[in-house]
């Protein structure tokens, strides 16, 4: 599968773009992904920091495009799990970065590991660990 | 007025729905919340920007998260005497159902209310309760700053 496919696939998630998701790198089992900062996205109107709920869409996506970028042919997925650790209350008026990797592909399950950050992946806002279900079938059905 | 003033207002005006109100990401999800039996319930009105797998149709795992997150949210700021907004530490969810293109119900239960910190269950379901689409468990920072 081409890097473009992979890519366009990504962006065109309809709620990714409803949250202005960006893919800015991806490599064999790694994404990088950007949220810009959007005024709609607060979830603290006196601070103006971001809902914890768009951080958390913004590490599902990264994890299952990891999963993607790791596998050699494409094939439908599904999250099974999703642990999430806050770390830190996101800047206000800052995109937050999000680098996940797909460190382990089974025939079954991919595992996968993502930091949310500003500036530096030193500085995390929040860290991620999921795991998903791989080639499920319409409907659902694990 | 500050978001607490707005909080402690909807509590006394027993309004659920004006505490949603408050927060631009409520909206931006599409969350509506009502008292059914004692029990807060909050709903996630099915929109198209909420689809993750546009094939299947199923709804963006971070739209389920998300409004599980916020109904164990409403459920601590609705149950406690004291408004203190509350801070996630960790959350865990489990995707149990591919989410359909269709409204998406979420109710929240305390299993432990500390000084400190709260520990919070919720479940998400569809069209049946018994089959949930996804659940988490949710632990929460809850001291006053």
């Amino acid at each position: 599968m081409s890097e473009n496919k992979r890519r366009s696939g990504i962006d065109l998630v309809p709620h990714n773009k409803a949250l202005g998701i960006e893919t800015v790198e991806l490599e064999r089992g790694t994404a990088l992904l950007k949220l810009p900062y959007d005024p709609k996205l607060i979830g603290n109107p006196d601070t103006g920091t971001l809902h914890g709920g768009a951080i958390t869409a913004l590490l599902d996506a990264s994890c299952g495009t990891a999963v993607f970028a790791a596998l050699t042919e494409w094939a439908p997925i599904a999250t099974l799990d999703l642990r999430i650790d806050y770390l830190r209350a996101a800047d206000p008026g800052k995109d937050v970065m999000c680098r996940a990797r797909c460190y382990k592909l089974t025939r079954n399950v991919a595992f996968t590991r993502a930091f949310a950050y500003h500036d530096s992946e030193d500085d995390p806002i929040a860290s991620a660990v999921g795991t998903f279900m791989l080639h499920t079938k319409p409907g659902g059905a694990k | 007025m500050s978001i607490r003033d707005v909080l402690e207002a909807a509590k006394r005006a027993g309004d659920c729905r004006a505490m949603l109100d408050a927060v631009p990401y409520t909206k931006f999800l599409g969350l509506d919340a009502e008292v059914a039996d004692g029990q807060l319930v909050t709903t996630m009105r099915y929109a198209p920007h909420l689809i993750g797998n546009p094939a299947l149709p199923a709804l963006h795992g971070g739209t389920l998260g998300a409004l599980l997150e916020s109904a164990a949210i409403f459920e601590l700021l609705w149950r406690s005497e004291t408004i203190v907004l509350p801070k996630t530490i960790t959350f865990t969810v489990d995707y149990l159902r591919s989410g359909a293109a269709r409204d998406t119900h979420a109710s929240a239960n305390i299993t432990r209310q500390g000084r400190r910190v709260a520990n919070v269950r919720v479940e998400a379901w569809q069209v049946d309760r018994a089959a949930p689409v996804a659940t988490a468990n949710a632990i929460f920072l809850v001291m006053r700053d």
